[in-house]
């Protein structure tokens, strides 16, 4: 026997199969990567934020939505009245130009859109991934077929693109953060089916599957026992890698107009007007913007974090891994596949 | 480098150590070998050989590993030596050959290319002259129209010819000293053979000296003049193969060499002649493929299996055993023909037929626990008493000889042999009168691989089961089955009581698979040697 | 050969396949929406009359095939339009005439295209080149302090959206220390040296991001390359660490990075809208977001059509490159 196939073999080592480890050596292992659990606290923190936006705002005494005409000077076309934007006690991050909406306000209000659009968007990308992709690998050869030739045509659909136009001809009464959560959701699965379908033909074919089926189990209960848990590395991995993407087009839609419409604030949305006033409001165009940065690379390092923990051994071989991100996307590429 | 001179060992090794962490993989270990001899490293997986190997040429140099002792080749310190001359060993005077040949070749590049880069490296020629090098070198390991197949690339040669143009690329440069680690592992039975005598003529011919590293004993009796058996990273004997292999002096030695299986030993206990046929194959043929890349796996195959025999069923790889393998428990279905089960036709899976697998990596779900998969079969049955669940999976670990009380435990914590135990396990709590064994001891060590086997026989005797052993190894075959099947291509080419198909095979195809089985004792070697050039020249 | 040949056409007749589906579900999302299919195509500026005439010219009244039969009978053959006064004709591929402006969809993709392809075909180039080179070197440097700087980079590089990025370059650049004027886009043809200085900022926006993707990728493919058995092979017989990293893992590395290029296609014509309206280039990114604005739907339809397209298009190379790359995939 090979000295290769030793290391498989001896006791305690992990096994070739995929996710083989338990959720606790998983913690374990995410712990002991500094970079990962310095992002992690941020994203809690950003959570946190997010979900207490309405507590944060009332601390500061003001909200989103309410325009402050006397803070802005309108004979300079609208600049925030005072130094650096308007920076008080009361405006802790200053106002907007023009309508004198408190910045702090649609910053922290920003975030559970960012946040909500992005997760929520992820559930529904991975809940059609897995359906798909399992639906795929399990039934006959022509359902495979006809799924896979769907996935690929939804992978080849650029996101941005596709996005923009569809957000075109849906009514203005609808929900607009839901729209987006809905439109980035439809669009963007294609990836994920593929590494569902593939993770699911790998499974399938391992002998454990086999011995199963000998034992007597039917299709469903193979599917829920020995397949499912198998699938939970890769989906977690993948969605991980997918919550900044979405964070990023997002902010991308509604930098163009298109994504969430004011009075909701976003931090896409608030960056459109920003290149107009960096110099009268700075803190329009850094606050935004620095959110946005932090977010995406909390999250883009957290995501490369759970990959090192959940699959040691590639990760060992990548170390930062083959993320693919980027400002606005059709999602990530091949590679993940692969 | 220093001038040495020529009376000096080829390779000199004093009190080598290898660490990897705190993991000591060379203990302390010390060799010589002469130039032109041939010596064989042989020991069980953890034995620390290959370890050994790697050492000669320096590859365990930047890699974190800790190397103590000190190891001379072919007049180079190899511990000492600056990387330049390292470089300069390496290749040139001793060369290397790596077990799986397929991935050892850059698949990019065309093979004699790879061959050309390797010499030019060493001896500064021009690119015409380094290509003719390569295509004289692929000539001489026996590549058929060297010239044209020097372009091809390593994945459009078979594997036999992948491990030729490998050991080609090792003489490019002449060296004095070619390194072979599991050469032929990857390899079929016929194939290893001719790989075999391929290595034994180039020494002749050549006079280069040849360290073997397997765990096979009986690649190493084929091979080399000495063998050092190794363990746990140290030398446990040393001496010429007629000594170790045929009168070893510790007893680890001859442990090992009595777990080796013998293709010239039948059954210890043959069953007792049943007559009642508990499973059947009819004119069984299995199609793969679509279109034009459809093919039979299975081509009408009928037998028989008698209730308490063992019918073994050999073959090399592609010839369709395990597809069979895999339709008589019903995880494939048959393209034409039919599976009858106590004659009737049988169709999908059942308890009675039940599967042990090859692997034991991906035969056990790593998520749950060994006493959750072994109750597997209990629970589809309907049995919901969680206490007689418990009592039973216990009862039947203790049956295949492991701790009752390891039901929470998981498939990690076990070795490749108790993971193969557990196996046999779940197969039997689904009470089978038929156990088909899929190679169910070929990744398996060879004591681990006896003991297992001898299990299997226990287990058959006290059950009456009716066993199917496929497997590629004759002698594990022969060492377990009363009747013996032999395929290839999808086909039985021969079919009969054990002791007749390996006494007196009819078939050519058969007498080929037994010539190249290798034999432990030296003597014994040659005489296949020289029938198999019979063999091959007829 | 001849199972590449098939493997060519195989590709091939799947990427037609992909097309036709693509131009089947943009047909079905856009112009069989409830509601007031002609009231939303016409924009919400349109007379009772021209919402009429609209609903003529998509033919409302004929079930939903006849229509896309007739919309892809356009592409292929051609059209006329009546736009009221006078008959237009509309020769293949015809993708219908804007709302807004009466012009011709085909005509006015053609008008925007050079302007976009400059943009996407120039900082492709930058992110391949800067990409690539960043992750060899960071690979090649395991382990030491260039590499974790150069990580570092990447890392930033990948959480900075495109607009964010040229937002800074712009008011850092152009606003601030006016090393460059605000682009304006020159064609190649008028001037080649204006064209590039005007570009270089976009360029850039729109490659940072996708340059560091890059650099991750073929990072960590050099590393996996690298641990490969036939570069321990080189290594054993003394081939020297240039020729190894330089020739036989790179080849092997830049397999992946070739497959993602293509899938990275269709999301960087997604950033090159943002790029486009970030900076004013008249390209097709900023003419679609204009008419999704004022919701011109054939317009809209046009260009989701055409930048499809090239998406699959550029997928189908892609893949031949791969496959000419790595024979075993046609094999396969």
């Amino acid at each position: 026997m090979s000295e290769a196939l030793v290391a498989s073999q001896a006791p305690g080592t992990d096994t070739s199969v995929p996710g083989a480890s338990g959720a606790h050596s998983f913690w374990r292992r995410l712990r002991a990567q500094r970079a990962a659990l310095v992002a992690a606290v941020v994203v809690a923190l950003l959570v946190l934020v997010a979900l207490v936006a309405p507590l944060l705002t009332a601390l500061e005494g003001q909200d989103p939505t309410t325009y402050h005409p006397s803070l802005i000077d309108s004979a300079r076309g609208g600049v925030p009245v005072g130094s650096f934007g308007g920076m008080s006690a009361h405006h802790w991050l200053g106002v907007e130009p023009q309508t004198g909406r408190d910045l702090f306000a649609r910053l922290v209000y920003g975030a559970r859109v960012s946040l909500g659009v992005a997760l929520a968007a992820t559930v529904v990308q991975v809940v059609i991934g897995i359906t798909i992709g399992v639906a795929s690998a399990l039934g006959s050869r022509w359902v495979d077929q006809l799924l896979s030739r769907v996935t690929d045509i939804i992978v080849a659909m650029p996101l941005m693109i596709m996005s923009l136009a569809l957000l075109a001809i849906v009514p203005s009464s609808f929900p607009r953060p839901v729209l987006v959560t809905l439109v980035i959701g439809l669009i963007a699965w294609g990836n994920i089916a593929k590494i569902v379908r593939a993770q699911t033909l790998t499974l399938k074919g391992l002998d454990y599957v086999s011995a199963a089926r000998l034992s007597g189990w039917g299709t469903w209960r193979i599917a829920r026992r020995e397949l499912l848990p198998g699938l939970a590395a890769p989906v977690i991995t993948y969605a991980a890698l997918l919550v900044p993407i979405n964070i990023s087009v997002e902010a991308a839609l509604s930098f163009l107009g298109v994504g969430v419409k004011p009075p909701t604030p976003s931090w896409g949305q608030m960056l459109t007007a920003a290149d107009v006033w960096y110099q009268a409001a700075p803190q329009y165009l850094l606050f935004p913007a620095g959110a946005l940065f932090v977010t995406v690379l909390a999250l883009t390092v957290l995501g490369d974090g759970v990959r090192t923990a959940l699959d040691p051994r590639a990760a060992s071989r990548l170390r930062v891994g083959a993320g693919r991100r980027r400002g606005a996307g059709s999602g990530p590429g091949k590679g993940a596949d692969a | 480098m220093s001038d040495s001179p020529v009376t000096a060992p080829l390779v000199q090794v004093a009190d080598l150590t290898v660490e990897f962490g705190g993991l000591r993989a060379v203990d302390g270990l010390s060799f010589e070998l002469a130039e032109g001899g041939a010596l064989g490293l042989v020991g069980e997986s953890g034995s620390g050989k290959s370890t050994v190997a790697s050492a000669l040429l320096g590859l365990h140099r930047d890699t974190g590993a800790r190397v103590g002792g000190s190891v001379l080749v072919a007049g180079t310190d190899v511990g000492r030596a600056s990387d330049e001359e390292l470089r300069r060993l390496r290749g040139a005077k001793a060369a290397m050959v790596f077990q799986d040949p397929l991935s050892s070749l850059d698949p990019y590049y065309a093979i004699g290319d790879q061959i050309a880069e390797v010499y030019r490296v060493h001896t500064r020629a021009s690119r015409r002259a380094a290509r003719a090098r390569a295509v004289e070198v692929l000539d001489r390991v026996g590549i058929p129209d060297a010239a044209r197949r020097s372009r091809s690339r390593p994945h459009e040669f078979s594997g036999g010819m992948r491990q030729r143009a490998l050991i080609a690329m090792a003489l490019a440069c002449e060296p004095d000293l070619l390194i072979a680690d599991e050469p032929t592992t990857a390899l079929d039975v016929t194939v290893q053979a001719q790989i075999l005598d391929l290595l034994h003529t180039l020494r002749q011919e050549t006079g280069m000296g040849l360290l073997l590293v397997t765990h096979d004993v009986g690649v190493a009796a084929e091979s080399v003049d000495e063998v050092l058996v190794m363990r746990d990273g140290k030398a446990v004997e040393h001496g010429s193969v007629a000594t170790v292999l045929g009168a070893p002096g510790e007893e680890y030695t001859r442990d090992l060499l009595s777990a080796v299986p013998r293709v010239d030993v039948s059954r210890v206990s043959p069953a007792a002649p049943s007559e009642e046929v508990v499973i059947e194959a009819v004119g069984l043929r299995r199609e793969f493929g679509r279109g034009r890349g459809r093919f039979a796996a299975v081509d009408d195959v009928s037998l028989t299996v008698r209730r308490g025999e063992t019918l073994g069923v050999v073959g090399e790889s592609g010839s369709g055993k395990t597809t069979l393998g895999r339709m008589l428990v019903g995880l494939l279905e048959p393209t034409a023909g039919e599976v009858r089960y106590e004659g009737g036709v049988r169709s999908g899976v059942g308890p009675a037929v039940q599967m042990v697998f090859q692997d034991p990596v991906s035969s056990l779900n790593p998520r749950r626990s060994v006493g959750e998969s072994i109750a597997d079969p209990l629970r589809a049955r309907g049995e919901r008493d969680e206490r007689h669940i418990r009592h039973r999976v216990g009862e039947l670990l203790a049956r295949v000889g492991l701790d009752a009380e390891h039901y929470d435990r998981y498939p990690h914590e076990f070795s490749g042999g108790q993971r193969q135990r557990v196996g046999i396990a779940r197969a039997l709590a689904a009470d089978p009168r038929v156990i088909v064994c899929d190679e169910p001891v070929s990744a398996l060590d060879v004591t681990t691989q006896a003991q297992v086997v001898a299990l299997l026989g226990e287990l058959q005797r006290e059950l009456g089961l009716a066993l199917v052993f496929v497997a590629h190894d004759l002698a594990v075959v022969r060492q377990v089955s009363d009747r013996v099947a032999v395929m290839r291509g999808g086909r039985i080419v021969e079919y009969g009581p054990a002791d007749e198909v390996y006494g007196a095979p009819q078939d050519p195809y058969t007498r080929q698979l037994l010539a190249a089985v290798p034999a432990l004792d030296p003597v014994v070697a040659a005489r296949r040697r020289s029938a198999r050039k019979e063999l091959t020249s007829a | 050969m001849s199972g590449f040949g098939g493997f060519v056409l195989r590709r091939g007749v799947g990427a037609v396949i992909t097309l036709f589906a693509i131009s089947v579900i943009i047909y079905v999302v856009f112009y069989a929406t409830p509601g007031n299919v002609a009231q939303i195509t016409c924009g919400p500026r349109c007379s009772p009359e021209q919402v009429h005439q609209v609903a003529q010219q998509l033919r409302l009244d004929d079930p939903l095939y006849l229509r896309y039969w007739h919309f892809l009978e356009g592409i292929l053959v051609g059209q006329d339009y009546s736009t009221g006064t006078a008959v237009q004709h509309c020769s293949a591929p015809c993708l219908g005439l804007s709302y807004q402006s009466d012009q011709q969809v085909t005509e006015l993709i053609l008008a925007k295209l050079p302007v976009s392809l400059s943009l996407v075909l120039g900082a492709m180039v930058l992110w391949l080149v800067l990409g690539v080179g960043t992750g060899m070197l960071s690979a090649w440097r395991r382990g030491r302090l260039s590499e974790r700087v150069l990580t570092g980079i990447t890392l930033a590089g990948t959480a900075t959206p495109v607009f964010v990025i040229g937002l800074v370059l712009m008011i850092v650049v152009c606003g601030e220390l006016h090393l460059l004027p605000f682009p304006q886009y020159v064609a190649f043809t008028d001037d080649p040296e204006q064209w590039a200085w005007n570009l270089l900022l976009p360029w850039l926006s729109l490659a940072l991001i996708e340059a560091a993707t890059f650099a991750r990728l073929t990072r960590a493919s050099m590393l996996e390359t690298l641990a490969e058995d036939h570069i321990r092979t080189f290594r054993a017989y003394g081939v020297g660490e240039r020729s190894v990293i330089g020739r036989h893992a790179l080849r092997g590395a830049l397999a992946p990075v070739i497959a993602l290029n293509a899938n990275n296609f269709g999301s960087a014509v997604g950033g090159a809208v943002l790029t486009e309206t970030l900076f004013g280039l008249p390209g097709i990114g900023q003419e679609l977001v204009h008419a999704v604005a004022v919701v011109d739907l054939p317009v809209v339809v046009g260009m989701v059509l055409v930048i499809g397209f090239f998406v699959v298009i550029a997928n189908a190379v892609a893949d031949l490159m791969y496959a000419v790359a790595d024979r075993r995939v046609v094999l396969a």
